[in-house]
């Protein structure tokens, strides 16, 4: 147990960098690009740890403050998402609640943390990621709700288990689950059609903009901890699809690590198929994944009382 | 027409000839005249200041010009603007220059003078707030500061600032006048700021260019017009976040500026472009080779565009983005590509012809005036050039024993006027040059289509989403330096 846990903090801290990578060699694929090695992001992300941060003095400790703090508690986060063969690092009742606001806190400061630097891109960009977010909260409350019902546990870890066996409802529920999580991840993650994480047009950005002011290690941990967010999505959607007590450990551990690599690929192939929505459809986007969980919850529902 | 003399593109006129009025007298005209403003500019005259005025007939392919002279104690007018909008710049910049005020003029601030104080139009209230960017962007990009008045995401008012990359080009142009000088004013139009400024100088020494040379300078402007336009089509792509496009018209356009480098040695055509004619042939095996790879490059283009206009997400990013009505862009005077996409149906190519331009393309273009319509048109314009570029290459083998460059003798021609229109690929690129008594320059001026065209992209803007506002630009794609020259 101890071992399956120190290897999965290790894929926490180190496999955003290989998603991240395999994300650009997709793209560059498709855009018939050789692109660059699939270590870069790890390579640019050692760069920014050597040098030091500019700060301006215009901005106050939070500025300072949130890049350490988006870190910690986005590693936290993770600790309680089911990882290699559908164990995590911490299994504890009610889990989920935390991990969901321990990614809350975090963001809190980021919104903070942009608005402390008095420039208005930044503010734009808070504003956009603050009312994504109170979408996006609600709709992932519904769906874990639904699960806990399902599966009558309030862990992470056994949540997805009763999926499994639940039969064919059980497999509706795990898509609508699934596509939902998807939704998330994009919106999560600033990810096309969501948001453009390559462009460098300050107007158009949610997510990047947020971190214009931020460099050095600063700009490290927090793309850092992007990454790792990132996984823990990922890490979520795997749980979902894979059936572990039928699989055992060992092939289920394969599974999960095959998965990261294919929502990468996934995450990729989109970004190169289609234009990013327009900002005032991006909302409609996100409401997709409310529909989702609302039907989650009512299937849930039918199940449960449904005879 | 007693108080106006007429002349055509590259028609030089006798200074002596043009009517001088007053100013009052002058705006009277203007105003009966109907025509289109496209040049209004003043040269020191003795103690006082002489103002040209350039009007065109479009569809007679004619240009009006008449003078008036201010003394040194007239230091206003009656303000053309308030009557016709197209002025505006105009007359700002002849403020700007000569210090002779414009009366009643709406907006009368600088536009590339920085000692003064820019007073930027002001919205005020609780939800109002200001969003500031530039002069300094990310990319790419040249100088400007774009002031945003917004609700929220919604952009009530866009004020553009420039002037950053002012260099005094004019100027510069009295001093020495060369074609690589003419070249380095505006590095996206090196081909039709060239030819504007070498047709304008043959003209004034009276020499004729062989046919062939003549034929290779627009083979050379159709294919900056077609290499531009799929390099923005491809900027279009990326700012929608369209990977695919982005990726095959950046390399589409490579193929087409490789050519311009066989032809010249230059990507961007310069040095190709001399006054008497050019300084490279275009031999048969290279004409075959150009045309082998630009038959590649139109099927490129065709279908990634067809692809890219068929993809809901980029369509619905397109489409009602940024309009600019008929009605907007007739008044402000939008010219060029930009022009006819809101539907005003200028093409100096066509409407101030030389003996090659014959055949208006007479399909009509369905005109929008959104983003979805300039980029449909710039993949229609590139068609049309491809087209336009197999005539021409066609054409060569006919002219084969002329010689590309006409001899210079003589120097230029004293006390004349003269104006010369290039349709650039953004629009007429219009360069007037007036020459003293002992032949050289005296007053050199340049109209870049962007000069027009900067109000019709804060025009576009209103009430779109800010996030929008780069996809907006990409699609006007005007020139900083052309404007700020």
């Amino acid at each position: 147990m101890i071992i399956t846990a120190i290897i999965n903090l290790i894929i926490l801290l180190f496999a955003p960098f290989l998603v991240l990578g395999v994300i650009k060699k997709t793209k560059a694929f498709w855009a018939g690009r050789k692109g660059v090695s699939l270590f870069q992001p790890w390579w640019d992300f050692v760069k920014l740890m050597k040098k030091d941060a500019v700060v301006s003095n215009t901005t106050t400790w939070i500025f300072k403050f949130t890049p350490i703090l988006i870190f910690a508690t986005t590693l936290f986060a993770g600790l309680f998402v089911p990882m290699l063969g559908g164990s995590s690092v911490i299994n504890m009742q009610g889990g989920f609640i935390l991990f969901a606001y321990l990614l809350g806190l975090g963001k809190f400061f980021a919104l903070l943390s942009a608005m402390d630097t008095g420039s208005s891109f930044e503010g734009m960009g808070a504003s956009r990621e603050a009312c994504f977010t109170t979408i996006v909260e609600p709709a992932f409350f519904i769906i874990m709700a639904s699960l806990i019902a399902l599966s009558g546990n309030y862990t992470f870890e056994s949540l997805f288990l009763i999926l499994e066996s639940a039969g064919g409802l059980g497999i509706l529920i795990m898509i609508l689950a699934v596509l939902a999580l998807v939704v998330m991840l994009l919106t999560e993650c600033c990810r096309v059609p969501v948001d453009d994480p390559t462009t460098h047009l300050e107007l158009t950005m949610i997510h990047e903009v947020m971190i214009l002011d931020n460099s050095g290690q600063d700009l490290g941990l927090i793309t850092w901890a992007a990454g790792i967010k990132m996984v823990i999505l990922e890490s979520l959607i795997a749980a979902l699809l894979i059936p572990t007590h039928l699989l055992g450990f060992g092939y289920s551990a394969l599974a999960y690590v095959v998965a990261l690599f294919v929502i990468a690929v996934f995450v990729g192939t989109l970004e190169s198929a289609i234009a990013r929505l327009r900002m005032s459809h991006v909302f409609e986007f996100i409401f997709a994944m409310s529909s989702f969980a609302l039907i989650t919850l009512s299937l849930t529902a039918i199940k449960l009382y449904g005879n | 027409m007693m108080n106006w003399i007429e002349t055509k593109n590259n028609e030089p006129i006798n200074l002596n000839e043009i009517p001088c009025l007053n100013i009052v007298d002058l705006r009277k005209e203007i105003l009966e005249i109907k025509k289109r403003v496209v040049g209004f500019f003043g040269q020191p005259f003795g103690a006082g200041v002489k103002l040209f005025v350039i009007m065109a007939d479009d569809e007679q392919g004619k240009l009006f010009v008449s003078s008036a002279y201010f003394n040194e104690n007239e230091k206003s007018y009656d303000s053309i603007t308030k009557d016709i909008p197209a002025f505006h710049m105009f007359e700002r910049e002849f403020f700007e220059e000569f210090k002779i005020k414009p009366l009643k003029h709406p907006w009368l601030k600088p536009v590339r003078n920085h000692k003064k104080e820019y007073p930027f139009f002001e919205i005020q209230g609780e939800e109002i707030h200001q969003v500031g960017v530039g002069p300094i962007h990310a990319g790419v990009i040249e100088p400007g500061h774009f002031r945003f008045m917004c609700n929220g995401e919604k952009v009530y008012d866009l004020e553009i600032r420039l002037g950053y990359q002012h260099r005094g080009v004019e100027d510069l142009f009295l001093q020495n006048p060369t074609n690589q000088l003419a070249e380095s004013v505006c590095g996206d139009s090196v081909i039709a700021y060239n030819l504007a400024y070498s047709k304008a100088m043959e003209a004034l020494l009276n020499i004729e260019v062989s046919n062939k040379a003549q034929l290779i300078r627009l083979i050379a402007l159709e294919m900056e017009r077609v290499a531009i336009h799929i390099g923005d089509l491809g900027a279009i792509a990326g700012d929608t976040a369209y990977q695919m496009g982005n990726a095959i018209f950046g390399a589409t356009r490579t193929l087409v500026i490789n050519s311009l480098l066989e032809i010249s040695g230059s990507r961007f055509g310069r040095g190709l472009i001399k006054v008497g004619g050019v300084n490279f042939d275009i031999d048969e095996k290279l004409a075959q080779n150009i045309l082998k790879t630009l038959e590649k490059v139109g099927a490129d283009v065709k279908r990634t565009t067809t692809t890219m206009l068929k993809s809901a997400t980029v369509i619905s990013r397109l489409e009602r983005t940024g309009v600019v009505s008929y009605e907007s862009a007739k008044a402000l005077g939008l010219v060029g590509m930009a022009g006819r996409a809101s539907g005003v149906e200028l093409d100096s190519r066509f409407d101030f012809p030389d003996k090659w331009f014959m055949d208006k393309d007479d399909k009509k273009f369905k005109a929008t005036g959104d983003v979805y319509s300039r980029t449909r048109l710039r993949y229609k314009e590139i068609m049309q050039s491809l087209s336009l570029i197999r005539k021409f290459m066609r054409m060569l083998p006919e002219y084969k024993n002329e010689p590309l460059l006409v001899p210079v003798n003589n120097g230029l021609y004293g006390e004349k006027f003269v104006v010369s229109i290039v349709e650039g690929w953004r629009g007429e690129v219009i360069h007037t040059a007036i020459t003293d008594n002992n032949g050289r320059l005296s007053r050199y001026k340049i109209k870049d289509p962007s000069f027009n065209n900067w109000y019709g992209l804060a025009m576009a803007v209103r009430n779109n989403g800010i996030s929008d506002f780069p996809l907006c630009n990409k699609s006007f794609n005007l020139s900083y330096c052309g404007n700020d020259l």
